[in-house]
């Protein structure tokens, strides 16, 4: 009882310009979201932290906004035929069990070694995961762009025909987005994966779109659309885990899903008009650019636990400041990118369009 | 005379004159509003209940639910009524 009352009490006021702050975050977050399946999240935790909102309510109520939000987008890249409804569930099932594991690994760490402890756990995972990951995907998209096939068919990697010719007897499902059947045993370690990040940075979709595009064989877009049902199926898990804690803030979820359905839309809609290489262009521009963010916050976590020479406090107060605003800037980025390739889509239609009509006169 | 009427039907659909879908906007608009409204004008009694945890735990989900449908509706028929829509050129993924 006395963690409930605590609880509740830690729902912060709110006011006008925190309400369009958060709706605006929200939209952004909602772009971003709707364009690659995930990436919104992890700015919208801090976001909320720096209005006053305890870390856990915060974490709990970016859950809550989030099932909502990939749900609708999900609902609207079926429309476009991009999402895998069955692979989606089928990674969602195991990337839930990832998250339990993961919010458990995450207590341990915090019991061991406290708050600052469990921040650089978060911190390396963030700078190791995303260099790898986002530098593999970049450069994947740089070659599409340097050989000038950037409206071509994705190829599917090597690794995928392996996996794809992997006969498990009993394990064995046809999936639309691989058209193609394989065990369902390769999916479990990678829902896993996708789960833990997702526990630990917020953002699964950074190991769930690349092992569904590079591992299966799923094209961006279908790896991209079918992470927002991954994405729903952990966050209702979620949500509704920490719900039974009281931790929820359903105000603040609520007004970040206001603004986010408008993004999630935007960004779907932009799916339609952009080369599936964009897919990856974003990712990995927001996946390194967080990197940097992170990576800054490396030495505050290591002074704090003792490991390097104590920081000053101006220099850890402007290291937190700069790791924010590059954390900002990689989402306003990813938004801008989404909206730029979008509207040439859109002009390049017109024009195509336009001729047509031209030469239909009679 | 077919491929005229065919031609005449492209221009109108890439041109925009297809029905905007207003009215739903506006209704979907009109009660996503209202149910903010309640949320924030009613926010002590709800976070009383939602704080309350256990049981209490399918409230706000039930809110969550019913939001995004209605606010996803509204969002949908925003841009619609905006005129962004998906391509026309490919509405689908091989």
């Amino acid at each position: 009882m006395h963690d409930i009352v605590f609880a509740a009490a830690n729902f912060i006021n709110l006011d006008a310009v925190n309400i369009i702050y958060l709706f605006v975050v929200g939209f952004v977050g909602g772009l971003v979201s709707g364009f690659i399946g995930s990436g919104g999240a992890f700015v919208l935790t801090p976001a909320m932290m720096s209005l006053g909102v305890p870390g856990l309510v915060a974490v709990a109520s970016n859950m809550c906004h989030k099932f909502p939000k990939a749900l609708i987008g999900a609902l609207k890249r079926a429309k476009y035929g991009q999402v895998d409804v069955k692979l989606g569930i089928v990674l969602g099932i195991s990337a839930e069990a990832g998250v339990l594991y993961g919010a458990h690994i995450q207590e341990s760490i915090k019991k061991a070694f406290g708050e600052a402890g469990s921040n650089l756990y978060v911190s390396v995972a963030f700078v190791v995961i995303l260099a790898v990951v986002g530098g593999f995907i970049l450069r994947d998209a740089w070659k599409a762009y340097r050989s000038g096939n950037m409206h071509e068919e994705e190829k599917v990697t090597k690794l995928a025909r392996w996996v794809q010719s992997i006969n498990i007897p009993g394990t064995m499902v046809y999936f639309k987005s691989l058209n193609a059947r394989i065990s369902v045993l390769f999916t479990i370690p990678l829902g896993f994966a996708t789960g833990m990040l997702a526990a630990t940075i917020a953002v699964g979709g950074f190991i769930g779109v690349p092992s569904m595009i590079y591992v299966l064989g799923a094209p961006s877009l279908m790896a991209s659309a079918t992470e927002l049902v991954i994405a729903f199926v952990m966050g209702l898990g979620g949500s509704f885990k920490y719900a039974l804690h009281g931790l929820v803030d359903i105000r603040l979820a609520m007004i970040i899903l206001a603004g986010s359905l408008f993004g999630i839309q935007l960004g779907a809609i932009g799916t339609t008009y952009v080369k599936p290489f964009m897919i990856k262009v974003v990712m990995g521009v927001i996946m390194v650019i967080v990197l940097f963010s992170r990576g800054l916050m490396v030495p505050v976590y290591m002074s704090q636990l003792g490991l390097i020479q104590t920081l000053g406090e101006t220099t850890v107060k402007a290291l937190k400041s700069t790791s924010f605003a590059i954390m900002a800037l990689a989402l306003l980025l990813g938004a801008f990118i989404v909206l730029r390739a979008m509207w040439q889509g859109r002009r390049a239609e017109r024009a195509a369009t336009q001729e047509v009509l031209e030469h239909g006169k009679l | 005379m077919s491929y005229i009427i065919r031609r005449q039907e492209m221009a109108n659909n890439y041109g925009g004159t297809r029905k905007k879908p207003i009215g739903g906007m506006i209704l979907f608009g009109i009660v996503s509003f209202a149910l903010y409204a309640v949320l924030l004008v009613k926010q002590d009694m709800v976070n009383e209940y939602v704080g309350l945890g256990g049981l209490y735990a399918f409230f706000p989900i039930l809110i969550a639910f019913i939001i995004s449908y209605v606010h996803g509706s509204f969002t949908g028929k925003f841009w619609t009524a905006l005129g962004i829509e998906a391509s026309k050129r490919k509405k689908e993924v091989k």
